[in-house]
């Protein structure tokens, strides 16, 4: 591969691998507390439509990230009032918080669609700056979200597996009989997950219309949200594996543009398989191992048992 | 809590429990001493776990009373129970697998931080860990960590928790015997430090090796209380299970299990064995043959291996050596299918999980499992299915009943006759029962009894398992007792004594008058 | 009328139960579609009644209503017979764009036969493309490698793209055109249509497939052994039912349903492959299965509820400039409802009950 290619393929990865970071993050948390929600789909579009909407109206992207994240973190909670309150099926209420997000994200975009918005604002540290190859890509240029990425990942880890409460979150994860014979409240602890990843769902979305693209179109998030479900289960439902496994599904993505400008000939097509291939052949070559991976709880969705 | 060595930390007075028509406890005293290892021994439903929850503030009792440290105490709940430091370990722990060691000690600690400090949990385990021989590596992963050691970690959290009173629950049921060794070495640590334990078993030898003082319960009474001295395996197992047991039992007692080789039965199992699981008993060398005409009973306590024993024949479980033979044929590979249309019953004791499935009705419950029999081009040929099923009520003398509701909506006794009546009218040529009157009332019971004898008279062989053994004595031809995935006894008819069956299904390794 | 006889009075009639719950789902999404209409500004009775004039009051209304069902009618009991042995297939989408890639494999690679034999084929090449795709699945989880779940929801997203791969490589049409296509079918290859209607002959496949479920499920030795499964898999398993190869048979046919809700789209609708056939079928058929508790007539119902809602929008749309986007939230809003009512009981229901109807 040659040079400008592998770093165009590189600055593309981390372009759009972030907003998957996020969603797998957000994800991340709420798998762990024992908790599907096949609808991030519908939280991302709630978080792209919201950002943008503000944005636009106040002029402010800031305000428009906190806005998304509010958003998303609301649209979570809906969900968790269903699942935790009303013990619904957490698949069938997955596909119905994603036909919500569809619905609510196109009326709240409405307004606003080709509006103009001058997005988040980009920052390359002045030392790089000067380097002659980075100059001529995006490398190292940019939005706080993508700064702040790779931190919040390992803060998501942190919390996860360093504070009392994210020693409760992975409890009520995987036994939620043991999560409340030490005290704990195991549906308090699930809203509280759901909250926060709704809150990661909702940047995730953000960084999609307010930085990647400054635009908003209805579904424009285009199937991130089930690609971010397969990367939770391809990075083992740990956060700092999930950086990896964003950069390898957004330079997916990014090789595939790449190609195609240079008028190459593989298929994108083949390139935008790989994320779903390769999930399914790792679960297939982790085995029994894969299935300690998964926080136990889930298995009562997945399998289909009361 | 006091400390004083032999001071009562828990008295226990004229306990009453009932559960609907069973009395659970009936006017149990009991007292537990600090500084001292107690056990409380019986057979299952004598009424030890009901004391168990009764002390650890599960339930309340109907009546009497409980004393803690010389007080009258009132025990609402386990929160109750753990703040006057009375703490339990229970036979499904609550541990999480899939964290480490410290985590699941720290899940449980009411003074946490905020910030999970690994090493300071590791820290506050070493010195128990030391002082009472619970060593185990707190980064662990607790489903990495063998029976015994999980044990250990229960315990420690219970210590960190502050307990002084330290309640288990059939703690060597599961255990290898080194583990129980261990166990018991901390047993002793803890109880000169003032510690009190209590725990459940049925083991002779375990309670004779360790206990300070033993209770014995049966049938939800206290049927003695002796101090380490006075106990001996005859005694015991005479309060155990109420015989009178003569100290010189005569010659036709327990013979090892023969190996009949070369005796063509309905079923033979040559040095079988089978791979244990997660929960699962691994069957170790069984040589068993079932004739025509016999009801071979197999005693032993839950867990031992005989519901795998059950699988085993059924198809269920696979060999991992050793071979099985079904009616002359070598059968080790057969599936369930094949194996039941060859002749083989299943009569089990809970019919709704095992053996029927709750949603549909009586109707359909009745062909399923009868291969390919009524099978008419695409459907089902129920007229013959409903003529069939009849006769074999008929035969059996069961009231048919409704075929239209669903299966779910009968009676316990109602759904075992259900079954059965499946099962028997194919005229099956071995039945394998599993706790087949467990749970049944009196009268089902006794009928479900004198079926089996009947399909013996008529030409069968039948695998009885049950706990009872009263039931096994009355319809046994041979016994054989289970322990440890093992056969370790079998007994021809009218020659064994309830006190052989009784060392043997508890773990003694000595036959009384056998050298 | 006091409780003790009311419910005697209904265990006699069991259809009744299921019909008035069916009836209260409909009644409830009325009542919330008036509600949203509402907020957006709109006025509710009005809107009823374009929308009523527009499907049930007109010939050809309907006539749409019937073909948005086709597919809606497929991809459900592509859901609910796996659902009757415990299984869950989410994977709607990626079989019904498998069926449509097979299905269109044999009508570009095969023009030169006749009719009674193009047509025939083609629909059991629709009908093996979905099967195939929901096997794979199957086999994962007979094995106990892959939860089925996990397995036909990723599988969902690679079908499309192997569907694009096609249109944009080797089958792309020669013609110039706004977007990527296939060439079109030939004749033979093509559904007939009806009356003047874009009824195709889908709705048949439709309807026998909604039989077989019933007759299969119901009739059949064979679904007594898959109800068994569904209701107690232990006890399936000790009674000898070979649970391994009809989990495998269960998905297989749920996926060649689907596949043929994906033929009937690329030979019935558009008459060649293009991207986007499926505007979320497999995922609606989901839903739809789900409301319906599994059950042949429930989907049907169902599947004419979820039509007439999606109808509803586009009239609507143009009739009172109501943003199509007001039909996603309505869905969501009815689901929200009805899963957040008895959830319990429902859910033991679907998962649990082997019974028939």
């Amino acid at each position: 591969m040659s040079t400008p290619l592998a770093l165009g393929v590189i600055a593309g990865a981390i372009l759009s691998g972030t907003s998957l970071l996020y969603a797998t993050l957000g994800e991340t948390i709420v798998e762990r507390a024992g908790i599907v929600n096949l609808g991030l789909e519908g939280i991302l579009l709630i978080g792209a439509s919201t950002g943008f909407a503000v944005t636009a109206a106040s002029g402010s992207a800031y305000l428009g990230v906190a806005a998304a994240a509010a958003a998303g973190g609301i649209a979570n909670l809906i969900f968790g009032w269903l699942v935790v309150m009303r013990r619904a099926n957490q698949l069938a209420s997955g596909l119905a918080m994603m036909f919500f997000g569809i619905g609510v994200s196109a009326l709240v975009g409405r307004p606003f669609v080709g509006a103009v918005i001058s997005g988040l604002p980009k920052w390359r540290p002045p030392w790089l700056a000067a380097l002659a190859w980075v100059k001529s890509t995006t490398l190292f240029n940019y939005d706080f979200l993508i700064w702040i990425a790779v931190p919040v990942a390992v803060l998501v880890w942190w919390l996860l597996f360093e504070t009392r409460w994210g020693l409760g979150v992975r409890a009520v994860g995987e036994s939620s009989a043991a999560a409340f014979a030490s005290g704990r409240n195991p549906a308090v602890v699930q809203f509280q997950a759901l909250f926060a990843g709704g809150l990661l769902g909702g940047l995730a979305g953000a960084h999609l219309s307010l930085s990647l693209t400054l635009t908003w179109a209805e579904g424009m998030t285009a199937g991130r949200g089930f690609i971010a479900i397969a990367l939770v289960i391809f990075s083992k439902w740990h956060p700092l594996r999930a950086i990896a496994g964003a950069l390898v599904f957004g330079g997916a993505e990014a090789l595939q543009l790449q190609l195609q400008a240079r008028g190459a000939d593989i298929s994108p097509f083949l390139l935008d398989m790989l994320p779903y291939v390769l999930t399914i052949l790792v679960l297939l070559a982790w085995g029994g191992s894969r299935r300690h991976a998964a926080p136990a709880g889930l298995g009562r969705t997945f399998y289909g048992t009361e | 809590m006091s400390n004083t060595p032999g001071s009562p930390l828990i008295e226990a007075r004229q306990i009453d429990k009932r559960y609907g028509s069973v009395q659970a406890n009936d006017k149990v005293d009991f007292t537990l001493q600090s500084g001292e290892v107690h056990a409380l021994l019986g057979e299952n439903g004598a009424g030890k776990s009901t004391l168990l929850k009764i002390l650890y503030g599960f339930t309340r009792p109907d009546s009497g009373s409980i004393v803690i440290n010389g007080k009258p105490t009132e025990l609402r709940s386990p929160r109750d129970a753990r703040r006057l430091g009375i703490g339990m370990v229970f036979q499904n722990f609550m541990l999480i697998p899939a964290l480490s060691v410290s985590e699941n000690v720290a899940l449980f600690l009411a003074d946490l931080p905020a910030v999970v400090r690994r090493g300071q949990v590791a820290k506050r385990l070493r010195p128990f860990a030391e002082r009472f021989g619970l060593s185990v590596d707190p980064s662990a992963l607790v489903r990495q960590l063998s029976v015994g050691d999980l044990q250990k970690v229960e315990i420690l959290k219970l210590l960190l928790a502050e307990a002084r009173v330290l309640i288990l629950d059939e703690p060597t049921k599961v255990l290898a015997p080194h583990e129980v060794e261990a166990l018991f070495r901390v047993f002793e640590a803890l109880k000169t430090e003032g510690y009190a334990i209590l725990f459940i078993t049925h083991k002779l030898r375990e309670v004779i090796a360790c206990a300070d003082r033993i209770t014995v319960m049966r049938q939800g009474r206290v049927a003695g209380e002796l101090t380490r001295g006075d106990a001996d395996g005859e005694t015991l197992v005479a309060m155990m299970f109420g015989t009178q047991v003569t100290d010189s039992p005569s010659g036709r007692t327990a013979q090892p299990p023969a190996k009949r080789v070369g005796t063509q039965g309905l079923l033979e199992l040559r040095s079988a064995c089978t791979r244990p699981s997660a929960n699962t008993t691994g069957l170790r060398d069984i040589n068993l043959v079932i004739e025509e005409k016999e009801i071979v009973g197999v005693a032993g306590v839950s867990g031992n291996g005989q519901k795998e024993l059950g699988d085993l024949i059924l198809g269920l479980q696979p060999l991992s050596s050793g071979r099985k033979l079904l009616f002359g044929d070598d059968a080790s590979r057969w599936t369930i299918g094949h194996i039941r249309e060859s002749g083989v019953a299943f009569v089990p004791e809970d019919p709704l999980v095992m053996a029927a499935v709750p949603g549909m009705s009586v109707r359909e419950n009745l062909v399923l499992g009868t291969g390919r029999q009524y099978w008419k081009g695409a459907a089902v040929d129920w007229h013959r299915v409903e003529a069939d099923m009849a006769g074999s009520f008929q035969k059996l003398d069961f009231p048919i009943p409704r075929l239209d509701p669903p299966i779910g909506a009968l009676s316990g006794g109602n759904l075992q006759r259900v079954v059965i009546a499946r099962e028997m009218a194919k005229d099956p040529r071995l039945i394998v029962a599993l706790y087949p009157t467990r749970g049944l009332d009196v009268h089902s019971a006794a009928s479900v009894r004198s079926l089996l004898r009947r399909a013996r008279d008529a030409g069968g062989g039948v695998l009885l398992i049950s706990e009872d053994l009263e039931e096994l004595s009355e319809m046994s031809d041979r016994l054989l007792v289970m322990y440890g995935g093992a056969v370790v006894g079998e007994f021809a008819h009218g020659a064994w004594q309830m006190g052989a069956v009784g060392h043997l299904m508890t773990g003694s390794r000595e036959v009384p008058g056998a050298g | 009328m006091p409780a003790d006889a009311k419910r005697r009075v209904l265990s006699r009639f069991p259809n009744i139960t299921s019909f008035l719950r069916y009836a209260a789902i409909c009644v409830v999404a009325l009542g919330v579609f008036a509600v949203v209409l509402l907020a957006a500004g709109k006025e509710p009775l009005k809107a009823y009644a374009d929308t009523f004039h527009y499907t049930l009051a007109n010939a050809y209304g309907f006539s749409e209503l019937v073909v948005r069902m086709i597919p809606l009618l497929l991809t459900a009991v592509a859901v609910a017979l796996p659902s009757r042995l415990g299984l869950i297939n989410v994977g709607g989408e990626g079989q019904l764009y498998m069926g449509a890639w097979l299905a269109s494999a044999g009508a570009l690679l095969l023009p030169g036969l006749p009719v009674w034999v193009l047509l025939p084929l083609v629909t059991v090449l629709g009908f093996a493309g979905g099967a195939a795709w929901a096997a794979i699945p199957g086999l994962l989880r007979a094995n106990k490698l892959v939860n089925e779940t996990i397995s036909t929801l990723l599988l969902n997203y690679v079908a499309p793209l192997i569907v694009s791969f096609f249109i944009f490589g080797p089958w792309r049409s020669a013609e110039s055109s706004a977007y990527p296509q296939s060439a079109a079918f030939p004749d033979a290859a093509r559904l007939p249509s009806f009356f003047n209607t874009r009824i195709h002959a889908g709705l048949f496949l439709a309807l026998a497939a909604l039989i077989f479920y019933w007759v299969l499920m119901d009739r059949t030795r064979w679904g007594v052994q898959m109800r068994a499964i569904g209701g107690n898999p232990e006890a399936a398993l000790r009674l000898g039912i070979p649970v391994g190869a009809y989990v495998v048979i269960a998905l297989a046919i749920g996926g060649g349903i689907a596949g043929l809700a994906g033929m009937g789209e690329v030979s019935g609708i558009h008459g060649r492959l293009r991207q986007g056939l499926s505007p979320g079928y497999g995922f609606t058929g989901f839903l739809i299965s789900w409301l319906a508790g599994g059950r042949p007539l429930g989907i049907v119902l169902m599947s004419f509820l979820f039509a007439i809602i999606t109808s509803a929008g586009d009239i609507l749309q143009i009739t009172q400039g109501l943003p199509y986007a007001v039909v996603n939230i309505l869905l969501a809003l009815l689901l929200f409802i009805v899963l957040g009512r008895n959830t319990a009981r429902r859910t033991r229901r679907v998962h649990r009950d082997g019974s028939a109807g």
